[in-house]
């Protein structure tokens, strides 16, 4: 549920480092599970400026809207177009075609973010 | 009772050739067609062919199928779906009103304008402010006057100001009024007891710090135009503090926005004006009885303080009264003022809705002032007789006292995997309209209840035991649940593929 060469918020994004100097960035399997059917997915341009948990656009669901946090600083380098016509890849398959962005990054990578275990012990506690 | 359940397209229902009224031929010339080519329909076939009674019988089924205040409970929260009395109706349908038009002589309508200006005076006594608009035709219009208001007026005073606060628990809308008047939107935390919170608030699971409004009005003091607040609030608390708050935005020259969705728990109690209230609106469609649609349009009166009057929009209607002799009774005459220099201009064609205006009026003069406390008190204990009720059967995530309605969530339930979705879909085999769902968003699977003070106790009682069955069979049937509805003419809704492939609009094949 929480692949292990990912890293993870508190808000629930997760990103993969690319090693060339870009991330991945979507929403874990948790939040998927948590939003419901999503039916929207609001994305930004390419070239957008990102900073550390400032909100970078929204998907929304049957039951709600939420924000989208960023997990690192950077510049958006690519989106994924595709969840326009295809939403339900977020909650079919989080990790993989439910990609939102890839981000050039600018600076290390926050102390913050959490590995797959330390996640997946957050989420545990939170939904008790 | 529907023999047949099932009712296609009235376009399904069309059979080519077919008519439902047979015109008399042609008998005079016809008519210079002057419309240029591209505007002119050269075909008919998209156009449904039925008879007469195809159609009568396709939308009376189609009107069986509504659920309105006349079938039975409708306790959507934050909406107020109380009784629409007969007795406004009879009223507004009076030729005097019904027949009038709008671009009528002042002296041909002098009973109207005296409606409108009475209208106004009840306004400013039920909210203590100074002037009133009966223009702007719903809530979302009403913010949004109020909002221009609050503009015009630092505008006026020639301070630039770019922010308005807004608590996180506000009405939707309310963001979307500040950005719409060309303001920017900050979020004011809220705390634990759910009201607007002064501190700071660290939300306990991710350790993220949201700012209150002590910090926020240190850091942007000038920049602040004003506040928006929903009291009482979206879960419907009152903001015990709301005098503290109006005082520390007026400190530093901000102004405060009431939303006053919520006016039911207040009238004849507690008047905004006297807490520190600069301008607001109320919903006639929730607070004064008239209808949500069908029956009529909305219609969002602001009132607001003295300072902020010039700004209204125009006309207001004014009285005029004649100096006359001891002993004897004035005369006065009503016109409109439209020489308002300052005024923002207008928010609705001619008046706003009038036929609401009429409604509402009807209603306050057949409750009497006494009678709308009455009515307040009512909608108040009706609440809290449910969540008294359901305490225990449900989850109350937040235990402040609440006003005119209680919100409970689903987390007992979800631990059978039933959610707020299936609990509301259940309750239309019950009979029972849902209430407001997944809403307020500061709630997990909000469950929001307002039963107004139009419900009886047994009423009240039919649903406190709806509602107890539906807990019971989330234990030993959530199966049954996840189905629901299962008496309705149609079935679950796939709300999901509505939401991604929306079709808007029948097409022929």
């Amino acid at each position: 549920m929480y692949p292990a060469d990912l890293k993870y918020t508190k808000d629930h994004e997760w990103l993969r480092e690319n090693g060339d100097g870009t991330v991945t960035v979507g929403i874990t399997d948790y939040a998927q599970d948590a939003l419901g059917d999503v039916v929207f997915v609001k994305l930004p341009d390419v070239g957008e400026q990102l900073a550390y948990g400032g909100d970078f656009g929204e998907v929304e669901s049957v039951k709600t809207v939420s924000e989208l946090f960023s997990p690192c600083d950077g510049a958006i380098s690519a989106v994924n177009g595709d969840l326009e016509a295809h939403p339900e890849w977020v909650n079919e398959d989080a990790y993989g075609k439910g990609w939102m962005v890839k981000v050039a990054l600018a600076g290390a990578l926050s102390a913050e973010l959490l590995d797959a275990a330390a996640y997946e012990a957050f989420v545990n506690a939170e939904s008790k | 009772m529907n023999l047949r359940q099932r009712e296609p397209l009235i376009f399904e229902r069309s059979v080519p050739g077919k008519i439902g009224l047979d015109l008399p031929k042609l008998d005079v010339p016809p008519a210079k067609d002057t419309r240029p080519a591209h505007l002119r329909r050269t075909s008919f076939d998209a156009l449904p062919s039925c008879s007469e009674p195809e159609v009568i019988r396709h939308f009376t089924k189609l009107s069986l199928w509504n659920y309105g205040m006349d079938q039975g409970m409708y306790p959507l929260g934050s909406c107020t779906m109380k009784h629409n009395p007969r007795l406004n109706e009879k009223v507004a349908g009076l030729p005097g009103f019904a027949d009038s038009h709008p671009m009528a002589d002042e002296a041909l309508v002098q009973g109207n304008l005296a409606l409108i200006h009475t209208l106004q005076e009840w306004l400013k006594e039920i909210t203590g402010l100074a002037a009133v608009t009966l223009q702007p035709s719903a809530g979302a219009a009403g913010e949004l006057t109020g909002v221009l208001l609050i503009r015009a007026y630092h505008v006026a005073n020639g301070r630039k100001r770019t922010l308005i606060l807004i608590p996180d628990s506000a009405h939707g809308t309310n963001p979307a009024t500040a950005a719409m008047a060309g303001y920017e939107v900050v979020d004011v935390a809220s705390g634990a007891d759910g009201t607007v919170s002064f501190e700071d608030v660290t939300d306990p699971a991710t350790g993220k710090v949201k700012k209150g409004l002590t910090s926020l009005i240190a850091e942007h003091h000038d920049e602040i135009a004003g506040l928006m607040v929903t009291n009482p609030n979206t879960l419907g608390i009152f903001e015990h503090r709301i005098d503290e708050i109006c005082k520390a935005v007026h400190d530093v020259g901000g102004l405060v926005y009431m939303d006053g969705a919520n006016m039911n728990a207040l009238v004849g109690v507690a008047r905004p004006g006297d807490f520190g209230i600069d301008v607001m609106h109320m919903n006639l469609h929730k607070t004064m009885s008239t209808p949500h649609g069908g029956g009529g349009p909305g219609a969002g009166p602001v009132a607001c303080t003295k300072a902020l009057e010039p700004f209204l929009p125009r006309p207001i209607v004014v009285r005029d009264t004649e100096k006359i002799g001891e002993g004897e009774v004035p005369k006065h005459t009503y016109r409109w003022d439209w020489d308002r220099p300052q005024s923002i201009g207008k928010v609705h064609t001619f008046f706003g809705n009038f036929g609401m205006l009429i409604r509402a009026l009807t209603y306050c003069y057949s409750h009497g002032g006494d009678g709308l406390r009455t009515a307040t008190l009512r909608a108040i204990v009706n609440a809290n007789y449910i969540r008294k009720e359901l305490m225990g059967v449900y989850h109350l995530p937040i235990t402040s006292p609440t006003m005119h309605e209680v919100v409970f969530n689903d987390e007992f339930q979800a631990k059978n995997d039933v959610h707020t979705l299936d609990i509301a879909k259940r309750l239309i085999d019950y009979g029972f309209h849902p209430p407001t769902i997944y809403f307020p968003m500061v709630v997990h699977g909000a469950l929001m209840i307002e039963p107004t003070e139009s419900e009886s106790k047994e009423e009240l009682d039919a649903f406190v035991h709806a509602m107890k069955m539906i807990a019971k069979e989330a234990e030993e049937n959530p199966d049954l649940l996840h189905q629901a509805p299962v008496t309705a003419p149609l079935r679950r809704m796939d709300e999901t593929t509505a939401a991604r492939k929306p079709v808007l609009r029948w097409q022929p094949a």
